[in-house]
């Protein structure tokens, strides 16, 4: 079952309809976030082109994550990154058979309608992007479409699963080839969720209140994320994730899978290393299939990457305080 | 060890629900037994039943077949054990798919269940709805429907009863010990439809 803390049951995004002689309703939150728990254990690939879409298909992505450039393309670029091309998104959603989404801006309310017109499986509304509103991120209700959000920590987690997000991932760096700060938001969720857990598993309601009001989210999200001790909706990682250790890594720490951006098509060996990336995601219990896995890529070919700590753009810190 | 033991394939997917809802059927019967998520062929080897959940069909296909699963699941199957497909579970087990939009495909199937597929038939995931279905034959005369990018049988063989159709569409069989379905009961919280399945194993047992 689905936990559906923070639900909307009236959000301008649900559909009533009839098919046939039967009543139907689309846009739900068990519909939203089910479709989140149908990736579980999964990579999603980001691509540029139908050939890259196809050889995430192939190598048995769950899904791909349509932009126009990768990640680490966009920050060497710089100036302003948007959507990717509907036409180049309309052909990859031709073309392959599992899930596919695209990114907007956040805030950009008109960019998120554009790509549920165009009928993409999730959005995700990306710091990858150049953001349109930092002060107030989509209100995601009013979607049919489901989305996912980037967070670093258990506020900014549940500020989105408010606003309608239907599954969340942890921000990473991305475009860096560098799993540094992916590893530390995830471990940052874990740790406040372990702290709200245990005030929750002692029953004063009282602290659990000061927590509501110091994440600056609503009490019965709190709560019912306390009581789950984890995130309601389903949790990727991402931002940075390069070979299959680090998918395997971040899979220990309690992820439900994971994004790969950059570090598949910015390397010499994407065909291999996006088959061994899904090979430890599956199999991240055991460290031999692991080892196997990390055999089938060449770390001399790996994308050369960026040390975080001296970054002109931190993408993490987008939208990050609203 | 007493009781019956039911593993639910863990390759990828939606298993914690799968495992939640088997449980709740195994008490509500009054039986003894255990769930547990299995991914090798030496689990699948001890198990009495398999659910094979939803997920990406095209991921647990060829994930299975990579480390030797899907041989051992198709060994228990002609064995007769029972196994409960949902949505790509559904795809896994059959003989055929194709996509809707991209057309005939050429994924690893257990080629058991003796219907022809049509993946994402209602759409993309903008289409995916919830509806209320019946499937009167196995004696559920209502059950929340939860459909999620999901298929739909456009052939079945003679062996192959149909429990449920949506507007004409077939979405729910059953051929002997297998049962498929396009919707995820795990979902809902109704767990009528994971009673009717660990019924099969106690009758086997």
């Amino acid at each position: 079952m689905i936990p559906l803390s923070g639900d909307l049951g009236n959000a301008k995004g649900i559909v009533k309809e009839k098919i046939g002689s039967f009543g139907t309703t689309r846009g739900t939150s068990t519909l939203k976030r089910g479709f989140a728990h149908m990736l579980k254990n999964g990579v999603v690939m980001d691509v540029t082109t139908v050939e890259q879409a196809q050889i995430a298909e192939d190598a048995g992505a769950v899904a791909v994550m349509v932009l126009d450039k990768l990640p680490s393309d966009v920050r060497k670029a710089g100036g302003v990154a948007r959507t990717a091309s509907i036409r180049i998104i309309q052909e990859i959603m031709d073309s392959v058979t599992i899930p596919v989404m695209a990114k907007c801006r956040i805030g950009h309310v008109y960019e998120a309608m554009v790509l549920q017109e165009t009928n993409v499986d999730m959005i995700d509304e990306s710091e990858v992007l150049t953001p349109a509103d930092e002060n107030r991120h989509i209100w995601k209700w009013d979607f049919t479409s489901p989305f996912v959000n980037g967070a670093r920590n258990l506020g900014e987690a549940l500020r989105r699963i408010e606003e309608g997000a239907a599954m969340i991932r942890t921000k990473g760096e991305p475009g860096t080839g560098n799993v540094a700060e992916a590893v530390i938001h995830i471990k940052n969720v874990n740790t406040e969720l372990r702290r709200i857990k245990s005030i929750y598993d002692a029953g004063d309601e009282q602290d659990l209140i000061s927590v509501a009001r110091e994440l600056k989210v609503s009490y019965s999200v709190v709560e019912e994320t306390a009581s789950l001790g984890r995130l309601p909706v389903v949790n990727f990682a991402a931002g940075g994730i390069s070979t299959p250790a680090d998918a395997a890594y971040l899979m220990t720490l309690g992820c439900d899978g994971v994004f790969v951006g950059s570090g598949i098509f910015k390397a010499d060996d994407a065909k291999e290393r996006a088959q061994a990336i899904v090979l430890a995601t599956t199999f991240w219990e055991d460290p031999d299939k692991v080892k196997e896995a990390q055999k089938m890529i060449d770390e001399r070919q790996s994308m050369l990457g960026l040390d975080t700590k001296n970054l002109e753009l931190r993408m993490q810190e987008r939208g990050s305080t609203a | 060890m007493s009781g019956v033991n039911i593993g639910i394939l863990a390759v990828q997917g939606d298993v914690a629900e799968n495992i939640l809802a088997t449980k709740m059927a195994i008490e509500e019967l009054g039986m003894e037994g255990i769930v547990t998520e299995v991914k090798t062929p030496e689990q699948i080897s001890d198990l009495d039943g398999l659910v094979i959940p939803g997920g990406e069909s095209t991921v647990i296909g060829t994930l299975s077949l990579v480390n030797g699963s899907l041989k051992k699941i198709k060994e228990k199957i002609a064995s007769g054990m029972p196994v409960f497909g949902i949505c790509a579970g559904m795809i896994v087990l059959s003989k055929k798919a194709k996509d809707r939009v991209v057309g005939e495909m050429d994924q690893p199937l257990l080629d058991f269940l003796d219907v022809k597929i049509e993946r994402n038939t209602f759409g993309r995931q903008k289409d995916s709805f919830e509806s209320e279905i019946s499937m009167d034959k196995i004696g559920i005369s209502k059950f929340p429907g939860v459909f999620i990018r999901a298929p739909s049988i456009i052939e079945a063989g003679k062996d192959v009863e149909v429990l449920s159709k949506f507007n004409e569409k077939i979405i729910a069989v059953k051929q002997g010990n297998i049962i498929g379905t396009a919707f995820h009961p795990e979902l809902t919280g109704d767990i009528s439809l994971h009673k009717y399945f660990v019924g099969l194993i106690k009758k086997k047992n």
